[in-house]
């Protein structure tokens, strides 16, 4: 449905709506689904400009350095797509399960489950081929957090509890988890002002790209995201998913496993999730410790929410979002700002595009005419 | 046992002390979520709201000289979030649970910009009221320093559970919260009533914040709040929508809280943070206790989203 994304937007500028009215019949809802999210960002971006301003900043030297910032240097590129790569994974933890309708919030107790098991994997496992060592990681940082998001899942499913609540309670949690064990059972000694497990080794640490700075965690999300795409929208599983989406009761009357459906997505939405967690501590911290709390999971719901829980469309929105956070020490340092602006400028993109869910099917020259 | 110390006394007294002072905000945000939810929709954005209230509060504290000022400033801005999550709750098909998160990372986002100056600086704090005179041990005098706004809380608590009952203002909200169809039919816009009853609720919240940075810890900073707003949320589904069962819930989970640091005052240092996290386990715990897919909580207003 969103595979002819970009040229379809830019043939609804061109074309004239009356010229071709069965043009628009045919992908009025495509060119909705980009139209109204870019505005809305657009709206976004525009208030954050005033905000800016009413502060004495030129709203125009923000628009600059953000993008210069994100998406100007080959550096802020690098340093950009470093920070989508969690985002594209904990934004399918958010969008797998909003398939079958269900809103999970969970996706940083996931990351941090994800993280812990990826690194008690690793400390396991001393003296092996860095190799074994790295895919011993990924499937338990994918275990860590699919059976987590999972518990959420089939407690919605046996026994009624909302999975919204359930998986924001397992958040707070798995912080507890973390931070309990990281200055308990597994702490390192040596770690003495920052509590914080032993280190995975230099050996074991997931390399870069070649010639870039961009480490392999950015595939790993490629990857996954596609995947996504392909099993939610090209498989019969994903077909049984959105059915189950729409009409829970037509679902069961037509006999598919709702129990498995919710089950399997809601695994492999924490997988996601968990993975991601791997990856930050294999590629970027090496150990774990709180710093891995450091909000991907939170961002990854807004991420989700601004690509219509689409898998594939989350790339170039964790992209965005990545080169918006990539862009806020650039902020700081030229501007003055303070660091917490990237948070201002998510809260105000994030209240538009949940506002913006009001204009779907509302835009009256794309209905055409019939 | 000698002159003041008390050995393992400090424990328990630490924990009165300490469920006293740090159930107040608590208290506050869950009796305003307790309000919204039971019109019929859920703010999880009460934890920017805290925050948010936290910063007003000490930054108009710190301008004007007067806490009380602060502590109205605080009301009025959480006011402003509820409206702000309640206009943006009317639009159709707009779920409620992604606006509260969207407003979470909003309002801490706005706290921390417009908060930087003032981590500096020294704002007058609210004065508390001394129960301990007539002891003698400094840790008693210490746990029994009570401050007004928990006293205001929990009077608000059993003015708030007869309201509900007897009121034309609680019963609007229930009817609203229970079948938005009833309220209509009986000529009530719901919008109207939940609207105000979020803004109640975000005041409340904001007043909630205000304790934070005006007594205790009483000082501004971004590690200030921990998560409470989303605990005083849980703590509405633990109490089951019922303000007096939330002022206990309150007191419970602020013990529980306090448990930690005076068990690693007297040595025992391990599961400090599991206590910390004692609250969402009970409140998951009795979520799974009473929840079944045949029925959902009981005392939830039946048209509130996370229920159905």
């Amino acid at each position: 449905m969103t595979s002819e994304t970009a040229d379809s937007a830019e043939a609804a500028g061109t074309i004239a709506p009356a010229a071709d009215p069965g043009f628009l019949q045919r992908h009025g809802t495509t060119i909705e689904y980009i139209l109204i999210p870019g505005a809305a960002l657009a709206g976004a971006l525009m208030v954050f400009g005033i905000f800016v301003a009413m502060f004495g900043k030129s709203p125009l030297d923000l628009y600059f350095y953000m993008y210069y910032g994100a998406f100007g240097t080959w550096f802020s590129w690098q340093n950009t797509l470093t920070r989508a790569a969690p985002l594209i994974l904990t934004a399918l933890c958010t969008a797998l399960p909003a398939q079958l309708g269900m809103v999970i919030i969970g996706g940083e107790g996931a990351l941090l489950i994800g993280a812990l098991s990826a690194t008690s994997a690793a400390l396991l496992l001393p003296g092996m081929p860095p190799l074994v060592v790295q895919i011993a990681m990924v499937i338990a940082g994918v275990f860590g957090g699919g059976l987590w998001i999972m518990l959420s899942g089939a407690l919605r499913q046996f026994r009624g509890v909302n999975e919204t609540i359930s998986s924001l309670l397992l958040v707070y949690i798995a912080l507890a988890i973390l931070n309990h064990l990281v200055e308990g059972m597994m702490r390192d000694p040596a770690s003495l002002n920052k509590p914080s497990t032993r280190e995975i080794g230099a050996a074991n640490m997931i390399s870069s790209i070649p010639g870039t700075d961009v480490h392999w965690g950015l595939v790993f999300g490629l990857i996954a995201a596609i995947a996504a795409y392909i099993l939610i929208y090209h498989t019969v599983f994903g077909f049984a998913a959105r059915v189950t989406g729409g009409n829970i009761r037509a679902a069961k009357i037509v006999g598919l496993g709702v129990s498995k459906l919710i089950l399997t997505i809601c695994f492999l939405a924490g997988g996601a999730a968990g993975l991601a967690g791997m990856v930050e501590v294999a590629a970027v911290q090496g150990r774990t410790n709180a710093n891995l709390a450091a909000g991907y999971g939170f961002t990854g719901i807004l991420v989700a929410f601004l690509a219509r829980q689409n898998p594939l469309a989350i790339i170039p929105v964790a992209i965005l979002l990545g080169g918006i956070s990539a862009s806020g020490g650039l902020l700081q340092r030229r501007l003055g700002l303070p660091d917490a602006s990237v948070l201002v400028l998510q809260g105000i993109i994030f209240v538009f595009v949940l506002a913006s869910d009001a204009l779907y099917g509302r835009i009256g020259f794309l209905k055409g005419k019939s | 046992m000698a002159d003041g110390s008390i050995g393992l006394w400090t424990v328990p007294l630490a924990v009165l002390g300490g469920a006293i002072r740090v159930s107040t905000p608590f208290l506050f945000v869950s009796l305003g979520e307790c309000i919204t939810e039971r019109s019929g929709r859920i703010n999880l954005g009460l934890e920017g709201t805290l925050v948010m209230g936290a910063m007003s509060a000490y930054g108009i504290s710190y301008l004007s000289g007067s806490p009380w000022l602060g502590v109205l400033a605080a009301g009025i801005t959480g006011a402003l979030l509820g409206a702000l999550h309640a206009g943006i709750c009317s639009l159709p098909r707009v779920n409620d649970v992604a606006v509260g998160i969207a407003l979470m990372l909003f309002g801490t986002g706005l706290a921390f910009y417009l908060g930087k100056p003032l981590i500096e600086p020294t704002a007058p704090r609210l004065p508390a009221i001394d129960f301990g005179w007539w002891s003698d041990i400094p840790q008693v005098r210490a746990a029994l320093r009570v401050n007004v706004l928990f006293l205001i809380g929990a009077a608000l608590a059993p003015i708030l559970y007869w309201a509900f009952r007897t009121t034309r203002w609680g019963l609007l909200i229930r009817t609203a919260g229970e079948s938005s169809d009833a309220a209509r039919a009986m000529g009530h816009s719901v919008l109207l009533i939940r609207l105000r009853a979020t803004m109640v609720g975000g005041f409340l919240a904001g007043i909630g914040g205000s304790f934070l940075s005006l007594f205790y810890p009483g000082s501004w900073n971004e590690g200030l709040s921990s998560g409470q707003g989303i605990t005083a949320v849980a703590l509405v589904i633990f109490a089951r929508w019922d303000p007096l069962l939330c002022l206990w819930a309150s007191l419970a989970f602020g013990g529980a809280a306090a448990l930690g640091p005076a068990l690693q005052s007297v040595g025992v240092t391990s599961g400090y943070h599991l206590f910390n996290a004692a609250p969402y386990i009970l409140t998951l715990a009795i979520m799974i206790i009473t929840c079944s897919p045949k029925r959902t909580l009981t005392g939830a207003p039946a048209e509130l989203s996370i229920t159905r």
